[in-house]
């Protein structure tokens, strides 16, 4: 059943000067006429693919191919929005005298990632007939308490607030966590901190302080920003570079300039010893389409992207290492399949019964 | 060969050197050099030093004696007046410093004392007394008096005042005052105007004197013939008669003074001469007693009554034309003035051309806060002295004192007039002054501080005198005379649209220069007097007039050599640089002025086509080694009026300049002003969306001072993370936008999204709103005094009341010991934030009702339905009470209806708020946080904000600001290559991908970074809605307005729907039975009303019916009863 057409026509997403074309997947039922393109999961699992490319502490980019954009973009879309995280939602402010008044200081304590597995909590009821109660197994307690004072230490024509004063900045490093029953045990392999000890929470001046209490729980990146844990996730199409024609090669240096260093590359020719140009590496390209502009390459080339094939780039800033967060994504759609299997089938249970 | 042109431009600070011949670099520089000595409100502050240096001791001079009617050896004489600094007014205070931010908050007036020194008669001794204080003046902010001067930041900052701030305002009982300048036709000076559907020629002139005397005196034409007009002439007087009036006895001098020997206007003329021959009018002494029989004779009370030809003598020598001196009945000068008068009538008679244009910018004066100060002062001074001389009489006047009589004493005893006058003034902006005829309401308003642009815009406006409700459009017009003094885009729209202008970035204006030496200095350059030449020398073809401040001084035949000298004069300094000297060839007239008010700009000077500025200078400059000053000294630059601008040939840039040339603009993106200086590329723009963009910019929500967090203000609008723009003008750094900014870098879609943005609507990004994009705070201030009663009886802060189980009461939570609420409690709708009890007898001064009684509660609760949080609780005492203030604050994240807008004018409301991963995605994984329908652009043609975005994007690329500084900026060429370099389209359209669908999307999408302003107008403040509530007690109908959670009005016009469409029921039911229903007894027989079934009229019962009518028709009825009008209910069965 494999397509009989080769994949340049299906498959590819045009790129023009003025427009994109054929964004949409053809490969349903229906749409070629004599050709089934129904759902085969052989064929899915023959054609799709994942592969990491980069890995970093904070970051992953890895190719997701052979799939439909419905299903790279719920991936996505699930990670910013659906994975749980912990960040910080209420604060108890004992005391702020600094210049930052609370419900911004508040706000920027509720956006710093913290490191907590939210796998080992549980959420915070939001039905309304269960009462909300903070627990162990659905809070964490922070304390913040910091006051600065003069750095006796410091020379006299000294400047800097830094050395001029102790504490001059709350930095994130220094929320302290505060274990609540048994979560010294449940937290003791990484103890509960934020992930980016520098960010900086407020600036003191001697003799201000603050004071407070924070709890954190667990929710979801569509309930607030805090809660999403990636900076970005988002995806991007191979692009293509479809010589139509040999470049003429006084123009290969300028051919070779319209696109990201490292895509197309100028080669001596063996047989003519003229240049030449050669497609190196059309993953690195940006698509920024200066090629078309120009109007010596029209004719010439032709930009395309792959369809099915996701180069992911993804984000990390909370507590899931890159890594992880797609198999994570990919547990949580599987819960919410499970809810609407689960209630479609109660509805096929409760249709029987009633007939 | 595209990468070389890539290289040279854009280097210097967005500064685009593309001009073929070497120029002088950076001659811009010398703008921040000009604002660092002369400010953006450099006017207001000299106008009040010029005031309190110069114009308080002129006005002592001129009422410097009192004497006594009763002992005429009393004397008493000012010899000298000062202002000190200011200081507090608190008795025993320890510390007499005071800070301008401490009058604020405490509701006190920023003023210094006035002290003077008096000498007088003690018996037979002369007594000298020093430094007394007359009363007390307050202090324009940065002027010369005032603390703040001369501070550097650190001091500024101990004192919590802000360094941006640029002072010029006044800080009367704790609000902040300014007194904004006022634009009127200028004084002394001829204005020739016709009357085009009359046809006749009309020549006007306001004169004003020392002494504040201001009469108006035509010269107009009537049936052909030329008559003098004045107010206080009942009828007009034929002009021969008055010229002969005035001492030019014979008809061929009189013709030659007008006349001359032009053929024509010697024929227009003639009919008047026959005119006054045939009145019998030959001889002065007749003209005298012709005009004298009509003169207005202000009755004296005494003296005899004198004859008709000295009245008119007198009318003539003081009232018209007053400002012409007439020393020892010397009348030649006024004859002279009244002669040239008649000329331009002639002149435009026979060359409906040369009549002046009143809307012409050279024509017109501004008044600032020391010339109405001056007037004020005067007028209280005058008062004082009478005052004082009537309590002197009184003393004296008694027949035996047992000590001698010593003056300082009742001068010790003097109420304190000058003082109240003076905040009374200013704090209502009533300047009704008798002695000048004055009576002027609004002169002040409060400085706006809702953002700083607000403020800042508020010092340069200047605002209209006359013509507000009249409909001609000619001073509404921008007028090309405005060219670099005032800013074509800053005016409002609407009633006020061209009457309210703006003063550009490099405007000065003008203080009065002493006029004596002017005009020694030009008899010097060899002017001949006046006085000494006949008609036929006046007007011969090589002479031209020297006027000087619009009074006629003498003649030149070298005009040009005169005007050169003169300027070489000025050039090196000799004296004032803001007097202004040019040629009006229409006239053959030099024009010499030393007036104050005129606007003027400074220029570089060219020399044989070469700028005198150089490189050198300006390197001089940027080290620091020279000033804006040095440059004016040594003669490179100069200031030019908007009447010595027409004698200059200004060259644009270096390139334009042309054998002839004789000046050199210093920058071009000075002709805007301040406020629309925030716009980046302007001159890309439809010239309207800058218009609307400087009324808006006034309205966005940021940072309004540094010391912002230390203002208890009634209103304060603060943005949480303000960003400076990506895209700036070196405007915005000249005035300090970029430290005190008043928006947010938004990355923008340009495309459509879900139908919610029609109309303008935006689109939001539900996590930039998350990470507090537009989130803003809004403080509002509530104060009440605890005051101390005449009865002895006081108001008093309590404690929270405890019931009899020792429970409080939840509104009084927040409430500590002391009866105030705690700093940083949260606020809820109806928690007492004050706690205050007022003693129920506080009223009552009967002797009965002293000493104690009980007290009701006057507590102060909290009443906006979103909860707050207390940010500030303040005590302090004022002379009689204790004052509080409270600071409640709210923190607003943007919501569906707020409303935001770029700089181009460009409003709109958020009508949808996205999550994120819903919105579309570029390559990189970049969402806007705005997505803006682009049907928004066509229409508009704000191609400024294009250019903007596409700057915005290569500066974050870059990492570096851009410029969009109006005749300049960063180029589009450029950004487009920063673009391409770093892998993005040249075209700043990006292909993105939609976050619902997962495709890409079909088309590209503009996409970057905009500066988008949160404006003030947000739903919170606005929304409203009613099924019931409050009734006005009168009418009973509901209330109005949204504060008095009012009804939506079914108004006139949708009455008229209804009834159009017939629908009867649903026009009973909102206009009655919904509003004011009320059922009334009406007796069938008599139509009057009843109550209770009972008509009183009738005396009976029988025939009462009972109806729904309107409570306002019943209403009206009763009160027609009351003016003996009886309206009768006829009814009929329905």
């Amino acid at each position: 059943m494999p397509s009989a057409a080769p994949p340049s026509d299906r498959n590819l997403v045009g790129v023009h000067k003025e427009y994109v074309s054929n964004v949409s997947s053809t490969d349903y039922p229906g749409h070629y006429p004599g050709e089934d393109h129904s759902w085969d999961l052989g064929l899915f699992n023959e054609r799709c693919r994942v592969q990491v490319q980069r890995l970093s502490q904070r970051s992953i980019e890895f190719d997701l191919v052979g799939v439909d954009a419905s299903v790279a973009n719920a991936l996505r879309r699930v990670i910013i929005a659906e994975v749980p995280t912990v960040a910080i939602e209420q604060v108890y402010v004992w005391n702020n005298t600094s210049v930052i008044v609370d419900e911004v200081l508040s706000h920027r304590l509720g956006l710093v990632p913290l490191n907590v597995d939210p796998r080992l909590l549980e959420f915070r009821s939001t039905d309304p007939d269960v009462p909300d109660i903070p627990t162990d197994q659905n809070t964490m307690v922070f304390r913040l308490n910091v006051r600065c004072e003069r750095n006796p230490a410091a020379r006299r024509d000294e400047t800097d607030p830094e050395v001029l004063y102790r504490n001059s900045n709350v930095l994130a490093s220094h929320i302290t966590w505060v274990p609540q029953v048994e979560q010294a045990t449940t937290f003791a392999k990484l103890t509960p901190a934020s992930t980016k000890p520098n960010i900086v929470l407020a600036k003191l001046r001697p003799g201000q302080e603050i004071e407070l209490e924070m709890h954190a729980t667990k929710n979801i990146g569509m309930e607030h920003a805090k809660w999403s844990p990636v900076a970005t996730a988002s995806y991007r199409l191979l692009p293509l570079i479809i010589l139509k024609a040999p470049i003429p090669p006084h123009l290969c240096r300028k051919f070779a300039k319209c696109f990201a260093p490292g895509v197309v590359e100028v080669v001596k020719n063996s047989r003519t010893g003229q240049d030449e140009v050669k497609i190196v590496n059309p993953r690195k390209d940006t698509v920024s389409r200066e090629v078309l502009r120009h109007e010596e390459f029209e004719g010439l080339v032709e930009l395309k992207r792959q369809r099915d094939f996701f180069i992911f780039n993804i984000e990390s800033e909370g507590p899931y290492s890159p890594e992880e967060l797609l198999p994570e994504a990919i547990t949580t759609i599987r819960n919410k399949i499970k809810v609407i299997r689960d209630a479609a089938q109660k509805l096929v249970v409760d249709m029987t019964i009633d007939t | 060969m595209e990468t070389e042109d890539w290289a040279q431009a854009g280097q210097y600070h967005g500064l685009g050197l593309n001009d073929p011949i070497p120029t002088v670099e950076d001659k811009w520089l010398l703008l921040p050099a000009f604002l660092k000595v002369k400010g953006l409100v450099k006017q207001h502050i000299d106008s009040f030093n010029h005031f309190v240096d110069v114009d308080l001791q002129k006005i002592l001079k001129a009422n410097n004696k009192i004497t006594s009617d009763v002992d005429p050896r009393f004397w008493l004489k000012y010899t000298d007046i000062r202002v000190g600094s200011p200081d507090r007014t608190d008795k025993e205070a320890v510390d007499k410093s005071i800070t301008p931010q401490e009058c604020r908050l405490r509701d006190m007036t920023y003023s210094a004392p006035i002290y003077v020194t008096i000498q007088y008669t003690r018996g037979k001794q002369i007594v000298k007394k020093p430094n007394i204080v007359i009363g007390r003046i307050p202090i324009m902010l940065r002027s010369n008096k005032c603390i703040l001067t001369g501070k550097n930041e650190a001091q500024l900052a101990r004192m919590t005042e802000c360094p941006l701030d640029p002072g010029g305002y006044f800080v009367v009982k704790g609000t902040e005052k300014v007194i904004l300048v006022q634009e009127q036709l200028s004084k002394n000076r001829i204005i020739v105007e016709t009357d085009a559907t009359k046809g006749t020629v009309l020549a006007s002139c306001t004169s004003s004197t020392q002494n504040g005397l201001k009469t108006k005196t035509y010269v107009a034409t009537k049936k052909g013939k030329i008559y003098l007009r004045h107010n206080s002439i009942h009828e007009d007087v034929p002009i021969v008669i008055a010229l002969k009036a005035l001492g030019i006895q014979s008809d061929k001098e009189i013709l030659l003074l007008t006349a001359g020997s032009t053929e024509a206007y010697k024929s227009a003329f003639s009919p008047n001469l026959e005119d006054a021959a045939k009145l019998g009018v030959y001889t002065q002494q007749q003209a005298l007693e012709y005009i004298g029989t009509r003169v207005k004779v202000n009755r004296r009370l005494m003296g005899p009554k004198r004859p008709e030809w000295e009245e008119a003598l007198e009318a003539l020598a003081t009232i018209v034309l007053a400002h012409v001196p007439v020393e020892k009945m010397y009348f030649r000068p006024k004859a002279l003035y009244l002669a040239t008068m008649t000329r331009r009538v002639l002149m435009a008679m026979d060359d409906e051309k040369l009549v002046d244009d009143r809307d012409y910018v050279g024509n017109k004066r501004l008044e600032l806060a020391g010339q109405l100060l001056a007037l004020l002062f005067e007028d209280l001074f005058k008062r004082f002295n009478t005052d004082l001389k009537g309590s002197i009489d009184k003393v004296l006047k008694k027949p035996s004192r047992t000590n001698e009589f010593d003056a300082y004493t009742t001068f010790k005893f003097q109420t304190d007039h000058i003082t109240a006058g003076f905040v009374r003034a200013i704090s209502t902006g009533n300047w009704s002054l008798k002695r000048f005829k004055m009576e002027r309401a609004g002169v002040t308003h409060v400085l706006s501080r809702l953002s700083f642009i607000s403020a800042l815009g508020m010092m340069t406006r200047i605002s209209s005198q006359f013509e507000k409700t009249r409909k001609v459009s000619g001073p509404r017009a921008l007028q090309p005379s405005q060219w670099g003094m005032l800013c074509p885009s800053d005016t409002p729209e609407g009633e006020a649209c061209g009457l309210v202008k703006n003063l550009a970035l490099m405007t000065h204006i003008t203080t009065d220069v002493e006029e004596e030496p002017i005009v020694r200095l030009a008899y010097m350059l060899g002017v001949e007097d006046i006085c000494l030449a006949t008609g036929a020398e006046i007007y011969a073809p090589s002479t031209f007039v020297v006027n000087v401040n619009g009074s006629i001084i003498g003649l030149t035949r070298f005009p040009t050599r005169f005007v050169a000298n003169f300027r070489r004069l000025r050039r090196a300094r000799r004296f004032s640089e803001f007097v202004s000297v040019y040629v009006n060839h229409h006239h053959r007239a030099v024009h010499i002025a030393s007036d104050g008010g005129r606007i003027c700009r400074p220029m570089i000077i060219v020399e044989n086509e070469k700028p005198r500025v150089t490189s050198d200078h300006i390197i001089m400059l940027k080290k620091g080694e020279y000033v804006f000053d040095d440059f004016l000294r040594m003669g490179l630059v100069e200031y030019l009026d908007v009447n010595e601008e027409n004698d200059a040939l200004i060259a644009l840039y270096e390139s334009n300049i042309v054998p002839g040339t004789t000046h050199l603009e210093i920058e071009p993106f000075t002709i805007l002003g301040a406020v629309a200086g925030l716009i980046p590329y302007p001159h890309h723009n439809q010239s309207p969306r800058n218009t609307y963009q400087c009324a808006m910019g006034k309205q966005a929500i940021g940072a309004i001072a540094y010391n912002q967090l230390n203002r208890i203000d009634t209103l304060l609008y603060l943005l949480v993370y303000p960003q400076q723009p990506m895209v700036k003008t070196k405007t915005i750094e000249l005035i300090g936008y970029d430290k005190l900014p008043a928006g947010q870098n938004a990355t923008v879609a340009v495309m459509s999204y879900s139908g919610y943005d029609i109309e303008d609507a935006l689109i939001l990004n539900k996590a930039s709103l998350d990470r507090a994009y537009g989130r803003c705070q809004v403080l509002r201030k509530f104060s009440t005094l605890i005051r101390t009663y005449p009865n002895g009886t006081f108001d008093r802060l309590a404690d929270a009341p405890v019931d009899e189980q020792g429970n409080t009461q939840k509104k009084y939570d927040i409430i500590q010991a002391d009866g105030l609420a705690g700093v940083g409690e949260r606020v809820d709708p109806g928690d007492v934030y004050i706690n205050k009890q007022t003693p129920t007898n506080a009223a009552d001064n009967s002797p009965t009702g002293q000493g104690a009684a009980p007290y009701r509660n006057t507590h102060m609760s909290y009443k906006s339905p979103i909860p707050g949080y207390i940010d500030k609780m303040m005590i302090t005492g004022t002379e009689d009470a204790l004052l509080i203030k409270a600071l409640i604050r709210q923190t607003r994240r943007p919501e569906l209806g707020d409303k935001f807008s770029s700089r181009h004018g460009q409003k709109g409301v958020c009508g949808l708020i996205v999550n994120q991963e819903d919105l579309p995605f570029n390559d990189q994984g970049i969402v806007p946080d705005t997505i803006m329908n682009p049907h928004g652009f066509p229409s508009r043609m704000t191609v400024g904000k294009m250019i903007e975005l596409l700057a915005g994007k290569a500066g974050v690329l870059s990492g570096k600001l851009q410029y969009g500084t109006a005749f300049g900026g960063s180029k589009v060429e450029d950004m487009s290559r920063i673009l391409i370099e770093n892998g993005f389209s040249y075209s700043g359209k990006d292909m993105l991908t939609s976050g619902i669908t997962g495709e890409p999307l079909e088309a590209y999408v503009y996409f970057g970074p905009i500066y988008y302003q949160k404006l003030k107008h947000m739903v919170m403040d606005k929304m409203h809605a009613r099924a019931r509530g409050p009734r006005a007690t009168l009418t009973r109908q509901p209330t109005e307005g949204r504060s008095r959670e009012g009804g939506l009005r079914l108004g006139e016009m949708e009455r008229d729907c209804l009834i159009g469409y017939g629908a009867t029921q649903l026009l009973l039911e909102r206009l009655m039975i919904s509003s004011d229903k009320f059922e009334v007894n009406a007796c069938q027989k008599c139509g009057l009303m009843g109550y209770n079934g009972w008509c009183p009229y009738c005396k009976s019962s029988k025939n009462v019916a009972q109806l729904s009518i309107p409570y306002a028709a019943k209403l009206l009825f009763q009160e027609l009863m009351a003016m003996n009008v009886i309206p009768r209910l006829i009814l009929d069965d329905a």
